[in-house]
């Protein structure tokens, strides 16, 4: 007989997000009503979330970056990186971030996950540079504009590392597929499995880079007065961050 | 040999530092909770050996921080990161003087990774034989970062407290939801252990019309993707729909091809990554780290190119997983 309590667990999730409660306190609720609710003992369950914690430590693996970043931003990185991109006359915001997201996917595709990420080249590199492309082709920014932007360069990030993963490495997702046949009785190699990644791959990338494309125009329609100042602005744009 | 342990070592001690600064600047929810925050770096392995070993105390303590940490996030109010104006003319003046040279220890962290990543893959270089083979890609990004920031130090004539300091002020720029993952996966791991998983497949197995093999396909990719959406993760929501629907029904019942349904059924689920704040390192870290002021701004430019992705994923899985 399945035991259908622990359910409640999910349903303290859902509604714990819907009515807006911290995060952190919905989350760590959720796990002990869920606990209590499969009979543990307060000890063992204690204990539970203690090893869970532990075995889970690799996602703060990006704070190991935040000493270097941190230095290298507080000598002007970002400021340098919107200076260097604005050097590129021509450049647009689809021509900086179509070939960063099919970089990302073929790093992450031979198992080069960890090169980029939001900490390693999202905020340094990545994000000022697409602001200031984005300025000197379309015009100051608005505020909401500017975070459209900003946030376009995180997704790209997303979506490249996403879609390129485990087509040709024996990594993360398709160690967990092989393992999950392998408790079943049905034995696979990883390459098999990785290889009916591509389809799927192929198509993020041909989605997104539409999507950057249609972003810009709608962009550069939003900013019209920039059609009329054919100059561009002769100081690079303001404070980034 | 240099291992995992080492790097959480470092992770470890700017949190502890971070803590420190805190408290010498009475601001001690924060200097509590990066404290506790450091704990599973420095001793995490001890606390999994004692675990093994018998002795549950630090475990069952290390249960009690999780709680803590909770409970101190929803005190913490987020304080507003104002630019000193003096601070922005300072690095325009020394972006204007280091140039690019200043890209260096920046790319220095992917292109050293990067180099020992491959080089491990030739067995001459021997470079297996001081970093641990098993989780070399994150250990080469330990020892790249912490070579840009002396790199980073050393061009820049910063003091090497400056190395706290900095990272002290990106870590201040994310504030809790920097463990916000971490937590999400210890739920993911406690849902695991209470049987959530075994009583959804049941639940889902015995609502869908069984017998059209489209039909079953549909509820296992919309059933990864809202798992996916709840969990935070794929990973979590793949052995549930597994065993709930892809196996019996699609595998078994309809003949569906297990590699292609496997790989497909997991990139499906990805597109609930795309637009769940669950997912916080990808969705909500970001956000934080690019300053932006609404939350969900990166959800809200990734959801179309989620959408279209899995009617895209969809269909090619009805194309290619019944052959």
């Amino acid at each position: 007989m399945i035991n259908y309590w622990p359910l409640l667990g999910v349903a303290v999730v859902v509604a714990g997000f819907a009515l807006r409660r911290n995060p952190m306190l919905v989350v760590v609720t959720a796990g002990l009503v869920s606990g209590f609710a499969a009979g543990k003992s307060p000890g063992e369950l204690l204990a539970l979330l203690g090893t869970t914690l532990v075995s889970n430590r690799t996602l703060l693996l990006l704070a190991v970056t935040f000493p270097a970043i941190g230095v290298l931003e507080r000598a002007g990185l970002r400021e340098r990186a919107s200076a260097w991109i604005l050097g590129f006359g021509r450049l647009t915001v689809a021509g900086l971030l179509i070939p960063y997201l099919a970089a990302r996917q073929l790093l992450a595709m031979v198992g080069l996950i960890q090169v980029a990420g939001h900490a390693q080249t999202v905020r340094p590199l990545l994000a000022p540079m697409a602001e200031a492309t984005a300025t000197r082709r379309h015009g100051a920014l608005d505020p909401a504009s500017r975070e459209r932007v900003l946030a376009l360069a995180a997704a790209t990030d997303n979506v490249g590392v996403f879609f390129g993963e485990d087509v040709f490495l024996a990594f993360g997702a398709v160690l967990l597929i092989q393992g999950f046949y392998d408790g079943q009785g049905i034995h696979l190699d990883p390459l098999s499995i990785g290889l009916w990644a591509l389809p799927t791959a192929i198509s993020a990338f041909v989605i997104h880079a539409v999507r950057i494309v249609m972003f810009e125009r709608r962009l550069a329609r939003r900013l019209p007065e920039a059609r009329r100042v054919r100059e561009p602005p002769a100081a690079p744009p303001g404070e980034v961050g | 040999m240099l291992t995992l342990t080492h790097v959480f070592y470092g992770i470890g001690a700017l949190l502890a530092g971070t803590a420190v600064l805190d408290l010498r600047d009475r601001r001690w929810l924060q200097a509590a909770f990066w404290a506790i925050l450091a704990v599973p770096c420095l001793a995490g392995d001890s606390i999994l050996a004692a675990n093994k070993a018998g002795t549950r105390w630090p475990a069952q303590a290390m249960g009690a921080g999780v709680i803590a940490l909770a409970v101190l996030a929803s005190l913490i109010r987020a304080r507003k990161v104002v630019d000193d104006p003096e601070d922005v003319r300072a690095r325009a003046a020394s972006a204007a003087r280091l140039g690019n040279r200043l890209f260096l220890p920046a790319l220095a962290i992917p292109g050293i990774t990067l180099i020992l990543v491959l080089g491990a893959r030739i067995d001459a270089l021997g470079i297996t034989a001081w970093i641990e083979a098993r989780q070399l890609p994150l250990i080469a990004l330990g020892i790249a970062a912490t070579l840009a920031m002396v790199l980073g130090i050393a061009l820049t004539r910063a003091r090497p407290v400056h190395g706290l300091i900095d990272g002290r002020r990106l870590l201040d720029s994310i504030g809790w939801p920097l463990a916000l993952p971490l937590l999400l996966a210890t739920l993911g791991g406690v849902f695991v252990e209470t049987g959530v998983g075994k009583a959804i497949s049941a639940l889902v197995g015995e609502v869908i019309p069984t017998d059209s093999a489209v039909a079953c396909l549909l509820a296992f990719g919309l059933g990864m993707v809202a798992f996916t959406a709840i969990m935070g993760n794929a990973f979590a929501a793949f052995p549930v729909m597994m065993a709930g629907i892809g196996l019996p029904l699609l595998v078994k019942l309809h003949g569906a091809q297990p590699a292609a349904l496997g790989a497909m059924g997991m990139l499906t689920g990805y597109c609930g990554t795309l637009i769940t704040p669950m997912a916080a390192n990808f969705n909500v870290v970001p956000v934080l780290l690019l300053e932006l002021r609404d939350p969900h701004a990166v959800i809200r430019v990734q959801w179309p190119t989620a959408l279209a992705l899995l009617i895209a994923n969809l269909i090619l899985m009805a194309v290619l997983v019944f052959r």
